[in-house]
């Protein structure tokens, strides 16, 4: 399948059909050259340039890549002996987020490099490479790269890599969920304290990073922190690979530096689509709120998206013109959390169908005002500050508590009459 | 039938690569399945067998992860995302079309046993609004049309 073709220092190097390059193919383009000049450096000369370079995790909360990292035990420092972990998360199964299946498919090399410096500055001798099983694609594309490097040597001899088929659910890409998925448990979050760099994977210290922050790494090794952050607009350091769906002319994939405007995505995307206005935007994939055409010059990085009220999150935009029912939307979002739920705790379990009844309700019409109170009261009990145990429930409940406010007069109407869309 | 002996060797590695057998159940499960197409029970008895778990312990993970079957399911599996990027775009429509001319719903068999039509989200194909994932391969379709489904449906 082609696709709108790439540009960028991270992604510039994908083909336009996404054929994967072989190794001989990536060496030939500079492939795996900074792999070689990592291993000349000590590991904390690599973690002080990826914190140099403020290079934030792409998985969705913005963490510093390289702050993660300090918490790995160096060899010898811990109790007992066995492995130390690095999983690298390309779960990606966030409504309206197609970014990491690119490097997947198309990049292999470029993930395994930055995977391989990763697992040398923090200590790692076992990489494990989560995938989800519906990008068999980009699971072959990623077992032959791995293939290739270690018949070419590249891996080491004290390094393993393998790839890990995910058997679904969006809980496993929680990291803690995954590393119960991967001691062949039910992907169940485990509470933090201690964190996985503590006790991860079989009580061992283990990382989880995102595919796209690990395939930053290669290029802040090869050209520097100052060049990563100057190819960025803010304080948060380069570029990202933006997604952007939903009610544009051209839903594509973009490589722009942090800091891109949502007005400037919109408009590579060749404009809202539909009545050709903006009606609201998610930043960050379907569990971020809506922000509105008041933000559209806003400059995208994770700061400056939590401080307008939602979260940059996947930095995967999803559009809504002014044709398109909200609540619509959002009841597509409740349906899909709320399927997805792992069942440990009751108000995610319980209350994210019922909140999905009530939305899908209001949709049909069967709804009453009370029902409305119900909504507010849920989404208040999510997340961190609510009741739920993990992240899923609170990013669920995102776009409608900020819906609730921004299309009040919506959901006041489809109270009365149900959608006349 | 007893289990092959490719995937006796192969499930036999795997308890060796991932850590042990409760780590290698998983992929027990999506060997088996990647071989057989679903997950019977005589296959979890024999997962159990070699693992040295009980077949409560491999069915209570072969029932939570939802792309495990655990009953057969069509030669042709098409899982066709329901997310909203999808639905903006008109995806509603072009399920409906899918299921009136196969004659199913979601989370059911064709009886000739060629098509099993799944929902999920998402796909990851946002970009090819509204989209599938099709075949052994799980190709990437869209964006489909309710009045062009040949692409999706041979
Ligand atoms: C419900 C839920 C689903 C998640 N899914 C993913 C995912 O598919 N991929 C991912 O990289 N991170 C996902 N995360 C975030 C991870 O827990 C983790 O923060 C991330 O992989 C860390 O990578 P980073 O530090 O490189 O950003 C998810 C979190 C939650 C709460
Ligand atoms: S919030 Fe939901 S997904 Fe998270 S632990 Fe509770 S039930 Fe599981
Ligand atoms: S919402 Fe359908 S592929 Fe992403």
């Amino acid at each position: 399948m082609t696709a709108a073709p790439l540009s960028g220092p991270l992604t510039g190097r994908a083909r336009a059909d996404r054929r994967p390059h072989s190794l001989a193919e990536w060496q030939a383009d500079g492939g795996h050259a900074a792999l070689g000049l990592a291993r000349q450096q000590p590991p904390a000369a690599i973690v002080d340039m990826v914190a140099a370079a403020a290079l934030n995790g792409r998985g969705g909360a913005g963490f510093p890549a390289a702050q993660k990292w300090r918490f790995m035990p160096a060899p010898g420092t811990i109790p007992g002996d066995g492995p130390s972990y690095l999983i690298v998360n390309g779960d990606e199964m966030e409504p309206g987020a197609f970014k990491d299946r690119l490097f997947l498919e198309a990049l292999p090399h470029l993930v395994i490099e930055g995977a391989m410096i990763a697992a040398h500055a923090m200590h790692a001798s076992e990489i494990i490479i989560l995938v989800r099983d519906a990008y068999r694609i980009g699971i072959h594309a990623m077992e032959q790269a791995i293939a290739e490097v270690d018949a070419a040597g590249l891996t080491g001899r004290n390094l393993k890599i393998r790839v890990h088929a995910s058997a679904g659910r969006y809980i496993v890409g929680e990291e803690t969920a995954l590393i119960e998925a991967l001691e062949g448990k039910r992907a169940v979050p485990r509470k933090r304290p201690p964190f996985p760099a503590q006790s991860g994977l079989w009580g061992r210290p283990t990382t989880v990073n995102n595919v796209e922050t690990i395939a930053n790494i290669p290029g802040i090794v090869a050209n520097g922190p100052d060049w990563f952050r100057g190819l960025s607009r803010t304080a948060e350091g380069g570029t990202k690979l933006f997604g952007v769906s939903g009610r544009v002319h051209k839903p594509q994939l973009i490589e722009a530096p942090m800091g891109t405007t949502a007005r400037e995505l919109i408009d590579r995307c060749g404009g809202v689509s539909g009545t050709g206005e903006l009606l609201a935007f998610q930043p960050g994939g379907g569990a971020s709120g809506f922000l509105g055409p008041e933000h559209l010059d806003l400059p995208l990085d994770f700061a400056n998206v939590a401080d307008a009220g939602s979260m940059f999150g996947t930095g995967t935009l999803i559009v809504l013109d002014t044709g398109t029912c909200p609540i619509g939307v959002i009841a597509r979002h409740m349906r899909f959390y709320a399927r997805e739920s792992c069942g440990w705790c009751t108000p995610c379990r319980e209350g994210l169908p019922w909140v999905a009844h009530i939305v899908d309700g209001l949709e049909a019409g069967t709804a009453k005002t009370a029902d409305l109170d119900i909504l507010h009261m849920t989404a208040g009990e999510a997340g961190p500050r609510g009741r739920s145990f993990c992240d899923l429930m609170g990013g669920a409940m995102a776009p409608l508590a900020t819906g609730l406010h921004r299309f009040e007069r919506q959901f006041a109407d489809h109270a009365a009459h149900g959608c006349r869309a | 039938m007893s289990l092959p002996e490719p995937l006796t060797v192969m499930i036999t590695h795997a308890i060796a690569s991932h850590g042990g057998p409760r780590g290698a159940i998983l992929e027990a499960l999506r060997m088996v399945q990647h071989a057989e197409g679903w997950v019977s029970d005589e296959r979890v008895a024999d997962i159990a067998a070699l693992t040295g778990m009980t077949t409560a312990e491999i069915d209570n993970l072969a029932t939570f992860y939802s792309h495990i079957f655990r009953k057969p399911v069509g030669r042709h599996l098409v899982m066709f995302c329901d997310g909203a990027s999808c639905w903006m775009n008109g995806g509603d429509k072009v399920a409906e079309a899918v299921k009136a001319r196969l004659g199913i719903g979601f989370g059911e068999t064709t009886a000739d046993g060629r098509f099993t039509l799944l929902n999920t989200c998402c796909v990851g194909g946002c970009d090819h609004a509204p989209a599938a994932v099709t075949g052994r391969n799980r190709r990437l379709v869209g964006p489909l049309r309710a009045d062009t489904l040949d692409g999706l449906l041979t």
